[in-house]
């Protein structure tokens, strides 16, 4: 995957909390056996109507907007199905980086494995950046390293990140080359794990 | 200090431990559908690897299979998906069930059936209602593609390990009320992000008096509230159901491994990082009237109003869902006049379901109006069905009785409901088009679907067991 460090973008103002993977990607672009191409569908019902025309009201609709590489959106982001065709379709969009105040646990995990930066940040904090955004066009810079997030207008966020995920998504890793070097433990564990 | 199931399990399932990392943990059992799996395929082709254990994999075809007119697949996309999984399968040595054996069915549904479900396993799938096995007191999880990549080239998952939960469920649950109602009702209570960074063991003597298809429904649900994992302990009750199973061990080695099985019980002075109790008798039959499975409420109440509500973000929710279920606030839920039924998913398409709901349709018709379809669980549960003459209860009351997959709950097939029409569903998720483009979904016990269908609207089934039981 690429390796993320440094996005500086106008953000996209999603306000809403409890965005769930079914209105990232909708089912019946599911059965595709690619990782990619899902960009053009994402978050698909609420960007076109039922004959397929744009819905100008809504976010990524708006000329503003286009071609930003950060989304801001609310509480519990990502719940839902498991499907990882949501962040394939995120990135494939163009988003590298999703700031809420929290992410459903099998959305947040599929971000990591996908070169997706997934900021955690206050509600209080999510709401003002969310504010600025949907004024005017907010710009923001993104660092992974510092774990900062940094307003256009000099404001300075800070955020947690495990170290791990921060080492692969700094780095590209590729997790499952990494776990190899465990080999010889894994085989150790299987000859004497309880099976029945 | 005693440990609780999910350390148990956890601790038995470590290969690697360093501070600062996940854990890296084995992966008893990964479980294998169409949908999520062909792109990991893919990967390890592209890298060269191979599957390091395909004797701990198990394949069937659910989320996009056709429930009627098989075996013709008239979607070509969904046809090259399936056609996929199974040369994936072929190419890699690992069994499966494919669309006419015997043992195909919903991934959640066959998994316990064939007895691969067992306690003190780690479970795996792409699919986020991998939380049905914890019942068994496995611990049992949704995972991405990447990592299912990862299963299928490694046998191991990094994880962090989450805290830990207890939902107690105190008391006895009233007649007519189900499981379902128990797993809304906690939703319902504390939000679907309650459960985000936990792992939750059900606990009670609520709990406790449940089957293992109960206590399936209600872990199933678990990731609706936003729980990595959830898990009951075992007990007599989940050896009972394993016992004799194809892929359950045998004789002697049965009594070990049950006796194996009981010692993960979480011990009586366990604790949890949070503990929330509920009671049993508090709860009635719930209906959802939202586009998420915490919009929900009990059928003998009304939809909410904007002024129960404190916050303008949750007050701006409501009304945003109420537009798209086209509902008013206030309105009684007995109100809400429904055109569908569907009666299946992993949530709710086993035996003791399709027998319930077909206890409150015998000898009645559907609504004028409704249109209903059951869909069982697997082959094997509709065979069953079959045999003890439940299709002719459904069929004679006008329902229609199809092949197992997960069909309407997510509609991947041909199974969706109309733009703007109302579906009391036994499903598992009501989100904004789940059953297609507009669809309006009211999550419900079987029980309470099957009222409806012969009403035409929500009812309190209570009533109908209450006759029932007169009679």
């Amino acid at each position: 995957m690429e390796p993320i460090n440094k996005v500086t973008s106008v953000i996209t103002p999603l306000d809403r909390k409890n965005v769930d993977t079914d209105q990232i990607i909708s089912k019946e672009f599911l059965k595709r056996i690619e990782r990619t191409g899902f960009g053009k569908y994402l978050f698909y019902h609420w960007r076109f109507d039922e004959k397929g025309n744009e819905n100008a009201d809504f976010v990524l609709n708006k000329p503003e907007y286009k071609g930003s590489q950060i989304l801001v959106a609310q509480d519990n982001f990502g719940c839902g199905s498991s499907r990882e065709h949501a962040p394939w379709a995120i990135l494939d969009y163009g988003f590298r980086v999703v700031i809420a105040p929290s992410f459903a646990d099998i959305f947040h995990n599929n971000c990591f494995k996908n070169g997706i930066l997934p900021i955690k940040l206050t509600e209080a904090q999510c709401d003002e950046i969310l504010a600025k955004g949907m004024k005017t066009p907010y710009s923001v810079d993104v660092n992974l390293q510092d774990q900062t997030v940094t307003g256009e207008d000099g404001k300075v966020y800070s955020f947690n990140i495990d170290p791990y995920y921060k080492e692969m998504l700094l780095n590209g890793w590729d997790e499952i080359s990494l776990t190899f070097k465990y080999e010889e433990q894994i085989a150790q564990y299987e000859a004497k794990r309880i099976a029945f | 200090m005693g440990k609780n199931i999910i350390e148990k399990i956890w601790d038995t399932h470590v290969v690697h431990h360093e501070e600062g990392k996940p854990d890296l943990l084995y992966i008893d059992l990964h479980l294998i559908h169409e949908v999520t799996s062909p792109q990991a395929f893919e990967g390890l082709r592209l890298a060269g690897r191979k599957v390091r254990r395909p004797d701990l994999c198990f394949a069937t075809m659910d989320h996009n299979v056709p429930t009627k007119n098989l075996p013709t697949i008239n979607d070509p996309i969904a046809k090259k998906q399936i056609t996929t999984l199974a040369d994936n399968a072929k190419e890699f040595g690992i069994q499966l069930a494919d669309i006419g054996h015997p043992d195909q069915g919903i991934v959640h549904v066959i998994g316990p059936e064939l007895g691969l479900t067992q306690p003190g396993k780690t479970i795996v799938c792409g699919d986020s209602h991998t939380s049905t096995h914890g019942a068994f007191g496995a611990l049992a999880f949704g995972i991405g593609t990447s990592e299912v990549e990862h299963v299928l080239s490694t046998q191991t998952l990094w994880q962090n390990k989450p805290k830990t939960m207890e939902i107690r469920v105190n008391g006895k649950l009233g007649v007519g009320v189900a499981a379902k109602d128990i797993i809304l009702a906690i939703i319902a209570k504390w939000g679907i992000g309650v459960g985000t960074g936990h792992i939750v063991e059900f606990t009670g003597e609520a709990i406790r008096s449940l089957t293992m298809e109960e206590r399936m429904t209600i872990c199933n649900m678990s990731i609706e509230a936003g729980a990595k994992a959830g898990l009951i302990s075992p007990d007599e009750t989940t050896v009972d159901f394993i016992k004799g199973r194809r892929f359950a061990p045998k004789d002697e080695k049965f009594e070990e491994a049950s006796n194996y099985w009981l010692s993960l019980a979480s011990d009586s002075d366990a604790t949890y990082d949070v503990v929330l109790e509920i009671d049993a008798d508090e709860i009635e039959p719930i209906v959802t009237w939202g586009t998420n499975p915490s919009m929900g409420t009990g059928v003998s109440k009304t939809v909410p109003t904007a002024a129960d509500y404190e916050s303008e973000s949750d007050k701006h929710a409501l009304r945003k869902a109420l537009e798209y279920m086209g509902l008013e606030e206030g309105q009684p839920i007995e109100s809400i006049d429904i055109q569908h039924v569907f009666i299946g998913s992993c949530t709710n398409s086993r035996l003791s379901d399709l027998r319930t709901a077909a206890t409150i349709v015998k000898g009645k018709k559907l609504h004028p109006g409704v249109r209903g379809i059951v869909v069982p669980g697997s082959w094997s549960t509709k065979k069953a069905a079959e045999e003890e003459g439940l299709d002719q209860i459904f069929l004679e009351a006008g329902f229609e009785w199809r092949e197992s997959g997960c069909s309407a709950c997510l509609g991947m097939n041909e199974d969706t409901i109309p733009s703007g029409e109302r579906c009391a569903s036994t499903s598992n998720r009501n989100f904004e088009g789940r059953q297609g483009a507009g669809a309006r979904t009211h999550l419900v016990s079987p029980a309470m679907a099957a009222a409806a269908a012969i009403e035409g609207h929500f009812v309190d089934v209570r009533k109908y067991v209450k006759q029932a039981q007169e009679v």
